[in-house]
């Protein structure tokens, strides 16, 4: 019998709905995957008791002919999604002692559809970052090294990627403001869907950036982030800038047909600065779609360059009033006070003990450009740039259907290698701009670097056409046929 | 159709007059079941954080989602003060810290408020009118409560309220007057109960005003103004700018500056002082809140609110002075409150009914009884219209009884007395009493020839000029008749017969 | 546009956050270096170009007037660090 863990979502399906396997067998090996690869640091909180009990439930379900697809399925919660009565931390001191008395939407629906979650995933601070390093519960490990040389995982959503690399769980939940579960899909050889900006319920989700902020899944394979897309996704009366549009079966549009699509090759995001291998790997990603029969056309998203200053505007400005919440007065971290501190003091320790140093210089960021006198010049600005950037896409999809681009600048780099924020903040520059723009896009491991580490190919698509993008990420993972694994170093 | 005039109001300081300039912004409390963005209840005095939602207690990953009926009465509120309604409009954030702030932020409508410019005609002192200017009115949250003197070491906080809908209805610098400002807070309060958007009800905090006041010397710009915060009554606003504004004149005649600064007005001691004044400046970093889309409604929205507001006081009062023939100050009177001008007009649909009598004949004399007897009466047992013991139908009946002669305007104030005791009706107590008047004139004609018989002096001394004595007869035939003669009948006997 | 310490501490008060005085000066620095690399954007001519606020292009949906939440102090203060008979509870505010 094959390792369950190496099952992928859709096998497992299968099985499970013809009983070869049960839902508490295919939880204990997860289980059993997750307490074995403590080494990883992915879990903030494992919940094996509550998996089990749900995967108790999701065997009746099954063997009452209730199942959906993601029902008794094993997955990691990224942990800025609240879960009811399982303690949420965003990664942070702050939530360090947070249970939330309530459930987000999207694990809702996941468990709605009879999902199992098996522990919350660790996270860069309040999902800012990009190497999974600014987490308070420590780095997490990427499953795939240099020799003896730990890497990252890539952030934000570090803990959620190292769980599906390393064959613990069969799916996760991530989070993408500006690449957050694209670029580290990219460091870790799985797939990383972030969908159109409100397509996925915010509600329950720890906000970072609340108009980029997108939840999205992370899978070993396209077809699985379509399965598990659909169990995340849908219409959310709690959500604002939730849009009520249908869901559509996102698996049947992987027809493995995209002869006439148009695939649009962005002219600026070739760069001087980007590994030869990687543009390398863009051209191999031309030529297995061009091969499938889709055209390939060159386009212009002129304002490309601006994105990642601007998106550096608009995310911790939205973060300073955010993470406002966190004063020590109705959850979470309260500093210990010295007698006589008044509300003020109260606030301030609390606050500097609460945040770590990312977080803090976010906040500062933020506030500084929403200050008097500087809004226009910084924070008005940007808002317009976003509009310019926006446009940019909406004049090539006029042109093409999808677009191809490489997901990262660089493969995994070394935990502790990357220490000025300018340059952490470049593993942001191929995803930020369509989070501007709040479109949908996908990262699928496409190939190796010279140093064995996987590399990924990004593609964008309209906003809701989130269908075209899976159906050509689909295409593009067979051509691509990416089969290598990390050596398990952890257990 | 009235002039705007001014009672000037000037403060005579050591150096010569100055002129005070106010303006008020106004937090009123949209009459709404459930929260502007939370499903939680707006009841008033609930158990500390018993109408708390998540949402309004800021937890992480929760959102707002906006009430349509919050909307609905915004609009509303804007179309009574005449103002332009903005079919687009947004919300911001507004961000400070404070404990009763959860969000750390405050939902407000900064750069697009849902209303803009409007106007209100407000009435003062001896039938002037004023209009003041709408700057702008905008939806927010209100924040919850901090109470400080509960606990010995903690402030202690409550949520109840945070997140209740609020309008904050600006007004243009145009009052000159505490008279003025005190006006145009009863009016606006006037105006939100009679369309039914905020109770107006100051005590329970549901309305509340800050008060933005300035000195100049006529004919120069504006002076540097303060702002007093909070102010809960219409008399204390009053006060308040009087004291500040004598301050202020005082500061500026011994060559000091007005310091832009936040006040509060002390109710006890009728005085204005300095908030403890953080070192930091306020800068609250208004920015477009991106947990809600802009909104947006079209006119059919803003036609359906226009007809969902009732008879506005001042189509009211200029009804009841030009249709109804009502004394100004009766009309303003009654209009004042939603209340008394209802049932006023209930009291003369009834009336109406009752005497067949056209109403302008008969409205006249009916507010001056409602104004004067019943008010009085109702006041003298410490009740007011909404608890009044007598129903308009009944107040018609008893003044049907008097308009018909069947009783006398004296009597008539011993039946008001007794039905605002028992609640009977004036019919059974006019029986019950025997305060039927009699105006039958061949009775009372044979009840004059009889008194004059038995008192020839005095009917002489009257013939000799001494018409004096006219009072001695009157009397007399009151006495004879027990009280119940028509006095104005037996006045036209007396004077025909007595002059022989 | 280049902060000092007295801005970083005006900054650091605005946003609530106690930071040492030998705190300021590096801290300075750091967003410095991000103020002066966010700075290229003042190169892009944005005159007439309307602001995007949300790349979601329809109107606030409106919720019924129905009171559907609340009651739950207990959850409300589950996670509290201090609270007395109901109520949240910090240190003192001197008004």
């Amino acid at each position: 019998m094959t390792d369950l863990t190496d099952l992928t979502i859709a096998e497992a399906r299968d099985k499970l709905a013809a009983r070869e396997i049960s839902a508490r067998d295919l939880t204990k090996a997860a289980i059993d995957a997750m307490e074995g690869a403590r080494a990883l640091n992915a879990f903030v909180t494992e919940t094996p008791d509550r998996a089990l009990a749900m995967a108790d439930e999701a065997d009746k379900r099954l063997a009452s002919g209730d199942a959906q697809p993601m029902t008794g399925i094993p997955v990691a919660v990224k942990d800025l999604f609240c879960t009811k009565d399982v303690r949420t931390t965003a990664g942070s001191h702050m939530l360090e002692p947070f249970t939330p008395p309530y459930e987000s939407t999207v694990t809702a629906n996941l468990w709605a559809n009879g999902a199992v979650m098996i522990g919350k995933a660790n996270m860069d601070e309040f999902a800012m970052g990009s190497s999974n390093e600014s987490s308070y519960f420590g780095a997490v490990k990427n499953p795939w090294r240099l020799g003896d040389t730990d890497l990252v995982p890539g952030g934000s959503s570090g803990g959620s990627v190292a769980a599906i690399a390393a064959r613990i769980a069969q799916g996760a939940t991530g989070s993408d403001t500006g690449g957050s579960i694209r670029q580290p899909a990219a460091f870790t050889g799985t797939v990383g869907l972030k969908p159109t900006y409100g397509r996925c319920s915010r509600y329950g989700m720890v906000a970072f950036a609340s108009s980029l902020d997108q939840a999205g899944p992370l899978t070993r394979t396209v077809r699985d982030s379509a399965i598990m897309l659909g169990a995340m996704a849908g219409y959310d009366a709690k959500d604002s800038t939730s849009v009520d549009t249908p869901i559509p079966d996102y698996e049947k549009a992987l027809t493995g047909d995209i002869r006439g699509l148009k695939i649009g090759i962005p002219k600026e995001y070739h760069s001087d600065d980007t590994p030869k291998e990687i543009e390398a790997l863009w051209q191999q990603g031309k030529e297995w779609l061009r091969e499938a029969g889709a055209e390939i056309v060159d386009i212009s998203l002129p304002h490309t360059r601006f994105a990642l200053p601007t998106y550096y505007i608009v995310a911790p400005a939205e973060a300073s009033s955010n993470l406002a919440r966190y004063d020590g007065v109705r959850y979470g971290h309260r500093a210990t006070l010295e007698k006589g501190d008044d509300l003020n003091e109260m606030y301030e320790a609390t606050r500097a003990e609460g945040f770590g140093a990312e977080v803090i210089r976010r906040i500062m960021i933020g506030t500084y450009v929403l200050s008097a006198g500087y809004y226009d010049a910084y924070y008005l600005k940007a808002q317009k740039l976003r509009t310019l950037i926006a446009d940019d896409f909406h004049k090539a999809y006029e042109k093409v259907d999808v677009i191809l681009t490489p997901t990262t600048p660089n493969p995994a780099f070394a935990v502790g290698a990357k220490l000025d924020p300018i340059a952490m903040y470049y593993n942001d520059v191929f995803t930020v701009p369509a989070s501007l723009a709040g479109l949908p896009g996908i990262s699928v491991p496409a190939g190796l670097s010279s140093d064995g580490l996987p590399l990924g190919l990004q593609i964008l698509g309209r906003a809701f056409d989130e269908e075209t993008v899976l159906k050509v990420a689909d295409v593009m993972e067979q051509a691509a046929g990416f089969t290598a694994r990390p050596g398990v170093w952890w257990k | 159709m009235n002039k705007d005039m001014s009672n000037k109001y000037i403060i005579k300081g050591a150096t010569g007059d100055w002129e005070i300039v106010v303006g008020l912004e106004i937090h009123a409390q949209v009459t709404s079941n459930a929260k502007l963005f939370s499903g939680a209840s707006t009841e008033f005095g609930s158990e500390p954080n018993s109408n708390v939602s998540l949402v309004d207690a800021a937890f992480p990953g929760m959102l707002p989602v906006i009430n349509g009926e919050c909307v609905r009465q915004a609009v509303r509120t804007g179309l009574a003060l005449g103002a332009e309604i903005n079919k687009f409009s947004r919300f911001d954030r507004k961000n400070y810290f404070y404990a009763d702030l959860p969000q750390g932020y405050q939902i407000s409508q900064f750069a697009h408020p849902i209303v803009g410019e409007g106007e209100v005609v407000v009435e003062l002192e001896g039938g002037i009118t004023k209009t003041i200017g709408i700057e702008r009115l905008h939806l927010e949250q209100d924040a919850g409560k901090s109470i400080h003197d509960q606990h010995p070491s903690f402030t202690l906080v409550d949520l109840n309220r945070s997140g209740v809908a609020l309008m904050e209805i600006v007004s243009k610098p145009d009052m000159r007057s505490p008279e003025e400002a005190g006006a145009y807070l009863r009016k606006i309060r006037t105006l939100l109960r009679y369309i039914g958007s905020c109770d107006g009800n100051m005590e329970q905090g549901s309305m509340r005003a800050d008060v933005n006041v300035s000195v100049r010397r006529s004919g120069e710009p504006f002076g540097t103004r303060c702002e007093i915060k909070n102010v809960n009554s219409v008399r204390f606003v009053m006060q308040a700018i009087d004291y500040e504004a004598r301050r202020q004149v005082d500061i500026l005649e011994d060559g000091g500056t007005i310091d832009q600064e936040t006040r509060l007005f002390d109710p006890g001691k009728g005085e204005t002082r300095s908030m403890r004044s953080k070192e930091e400046a306020h800068d609250y970093r208004y920015f477009p809140d991106p947990d809600l889309l802009p909104l947006e409604f079209d006119d059919a929205f803003i036609d359906e609110a226009r007809e969902s507001l009732p008879e506005l006081p001042d189509a009211k009062l200029a009804r009841f002075v030009g249709e109804w023939g009502l004394p100004a100050y009766n009309a303003a009177t009654l209009v004042g409150e939603k209340e008394s001008a209802l049932w006023f007009e209930d009291l003369m649909g009834h009336l109406v009914k009752q005497t067949g009598k056209p109403a302008e004949a008969i409205a006249s004399r009916a507010s001056n009884w409602m104004l004067s007897d019943l008010f009085g009466h109702l006041n003298k047992v410490g009740k007011s219209l909404t608890d009044s013991p007598v129903s308009a139908e009944q107040g018609a009946k008893l003044l049907a009884l008097v308009l018909d002669d069947t009783i006398s305007g004296s009597a008539a104030k011993d039946v008001l007395d007794d039905m605002i005791e028992t609640g009977r009706d004036p019919a059974v107590i006019v029986e019950e009493k025997g305060l039927k008047q009699v105006s039958d004139t061949g009775a009372l004609e044979a009840m004059v020839d009889k008194i004059m018989e038995a008192n020839p002096a005095q009917v002489a001394q009257f013939r000799e000029g001494k018409t004096k004595v006219l009072g001695f007869f009157v009397g007399q035939v009151m006495k004879e008749s027990r009280g119940q003669a028509n006095p104005a009948v037996v006045n036209k006997i007396l004077a025909e017969k007595l002059k022989g | 546009m280049s902060v000092d310490k007295a801005t970083v501490k005006r900054i650091a008060n605005l946003a609530r956050f106690r930071i040492e005085d030998e705190r300021l000066e590096p801290l300075a620095g750091e967003l410095n270096n991000i103020l002066d690399w966010i700075e290229q954007l003042s190169q892009v001519d944005t005159d007439g170009v309307k602001p995007m606020t949300s790349v979601v292009d329809h109107a606030l949906h409106w919720r019924a007037d129905e009171v559907t939440d609340g009651g739950k102090r207990d959850a409300i203060l589950s996670n509290a660090p201090a609270s007395e008979f109901g109520f949240f509870a910090v240190p003192k505010v001197i008004e």
